[in-house]
């Protein structure tokens, strides 16, 4: 099965930047031939959200919610079933300090 | 065979192999609405055949195997499932779980541990259980559990098609997630039981059945898992509960305390089987929350009266209770049972340092089992106050009817200080 994981990063919480890099996740997960892909975004703060009604286009700075919690990366990930996809998900650093939601890709 | 017979024999069968067909038909076809209607149209071909046929040997291998084909013809229809119709036919039983002595694979273990998986919100966990391993319908869960039956419906319908385009696999869990997800599945079975119990001062017989079907589920769950003494210990905990249940409340339907039932309407049956089940599971010599409970729950229901009752022994498994399960709520009834075995100042020592430490506040109970230790101990205006205190907290008619009546004990029952 493949998975999305929203990765989302809390920014009231001050946490050190050696415990928040990913990066030996994304080692040890490529490596396991789990993650197909993934990336890293830009802050909330340069986000544009775009919204059309009736003929106009609406935009309005930042993300389409208003939190202190904000989708910082997505990573897309293949395996057998929602416990591997939990294990994986629970490893990235971020599960500890923010939250990662793992979505199921809508397939045939 | 006369139709009554035969109408009981389905019955019967019913009860007892109904989780059983479904989980098996869920593991061949991995289609849940699909395994559910051919269990039913097993069923329903049982009611028609079995008078003029005889009920079969094996009423469970019979009905699995009418479900079964049930669901190849309906495979068949839709052609493209062509790939699942290949599975189905060619069922191999290489991967199939352990079997019964009538050589029906048991996939009920697996049915459990997916409805229960901690991905399901909890009250779907609980309907979906009871749905799919007790047979009992959507309008029955939906009145057990106060809820209109669309409201009930759309929760299954929900929960359903999350563990399939999710991914919950239909399983058994590794040996790493076993504990924890063994931990999700007794805490359904006992969250049922509560629920009936809650009930079983009320009317409603469908909510009261809520108990039958845990206490039935555990038993199932003890079988399923012999080498897991916490679902041992979680059936002699309902065991010993639900023998008390015709002493709980009297004729008014006011609820009785432990200390003032009739001992004598105690089911002497279900307490001598919840024992040798304790005993048993406490062999292992692995206690956990459930096995303590229920050894609680055994030094009330074996003594002879609330004062011949083992308190030093109570004090000792709360103590122990409490460094297993750290709850607040554990420590107060840890404290009543210290009142009991050392005196009303010891437990009223403990019983402040809880409220000192702000966890239990709105708790009722906290103020109550205040007011009772202060009222032993002479103090009555303290005892009177901290009544009034638990009165402005309870939420039901019985517990402030019980409340209000201690108040006036206390001869203090004027009104409260500004």
């Amino acid at each position: 099965m493949r998975y999305v994981m929203f990765v989302c990063d809390n920014e009231s919480v001050g946490v050190p930047m050696e415990d928040a890099d990913p990066e030996s996740w994304v080692r040890e997960m490529d490596a396991r031939g789990v993650r197909l892909q993934g990336m890293r975004l830009r802050s909330g703060g340069d986000a544009t959200t775009v919204r059309v009604r009736g003929d106009e286009v609406l935009l309005s700075d930042g993300p389409f919610a208003e939190t202190k919690e904000w989708i910082g990366g997505l990573d897309l990930i293949e395996c057998d079933n929602l416990d591997e996809a939990i294990e994986i998900a629970s490893k990235h650093p971020s599960a500890r300090f923010g939250w990662v939601e793992v979505r199921p890709l809508w397939e045939g | 065979m006369g139709g009554v017979t035969v109408e009981a024999a389905v019955a019967e069968a019913f009860r007892e192999e109904w989780g059983r067909v479904v989980a098996t038909l869920i593991r061949v076809t991995g289609d849940w609405d699909l395994a559910e209607e051919c269990a039913q149209e097993a069923f329903a071909l049982a009611l028609e055949r079995w008078p003029r046929d005889g009920v079969p040997r094996r009423p469970g291998a019979w009905l699995t195997t009418a479900a079964r084909n049930r669901a190849v013809d309906r495979l068949r229809r839709r052609t493209k499932e062509a790939a699942k119709l290949q599975e189905v036919a060619t069922l191999a039983d290489d991967h199939a779980p352990a079997r019964d002595d009538s050589g029906v694979p048991d996939d009920r273990l697996r049915l459990i541990f997916t409805c229960c998986h901690p991905a399901l919100p909890l009250e779907a966990r609980v309907a979906l259980t009871l749905r799919t391993l007790t047979g009992m319908t959507t309008a029955e869960i939906a009145r057990a559990f106060l809820v209109s039956e669309p409201t009930m419906a759309k929760r299954l319908v929900r929960a359903k098609s999350k563990i399939t385009n999710a991914g919950i696999p239909y399983r058994v869990p590794p040996a790493h997630l076993l504990p924890e997800r063994t931990g999700s599945v007794l805490a359904v079975l006992y969250l049922l039981f509560n629920e009936g119990y809650a009930a079983s001062a009320g009317a409603d017989l469908v909510r009261r059945d809520l108990c039958a079907e845990a206490v039935r589920l555990a038993r199932l769950l003890t079988r399923l898992m012999p080498d897991e003494p916490e679902a041992y210990g979680l059936l002699a905990l309902m065991l010993l509960h639900h023998s008390r249940r015709a002493a709980r409340v009297d004729a008014a339907g006011d609820l009785v305390t432990l200390e003032h039932q009739d001992r004598a309407k105690w089911d002497r049956g279900e307490i001598g089987e919840g024992v040798a089940v304790l005993e048993a599971a406490l062999r292992r010599d692995r206690p956990g929350p459930y096995q303590l409970q229920a050894a609680i729950a055994a030094c009330h229901a074996t003594a002879p009266d609330a004062a011949g009752t083992d308190w030093a022994r109570i004090t000792e498994l709360y103590r122990r209770l409490a460094r297993v399960v750290p709850s607040p709520v554990v420590r107060l009834n840890q404290a009543v049972a210290v009142a009991m075995a050392d005196g009303p100042e010891a437990g009223l020592e403990l019983v402040d340092a809880l409220r000192d430490s702000g966890e239990l506040a709105g708790y009722h109970l906290l103020p109550a089992t205040r007011a009772d230790l202060l009222r032993r101990l002479g103090r009555r205006p303290e005892a009177a106050a901290a009544y009034r205190e638990a009165l402005g907290l309870a939420s039901t008619e019985a517990e402030r009817r019980y409340l209000a009546e201690r108040l006036a004990g206390t001869g203090e029952d004027g009104p409260g200080e500004p």
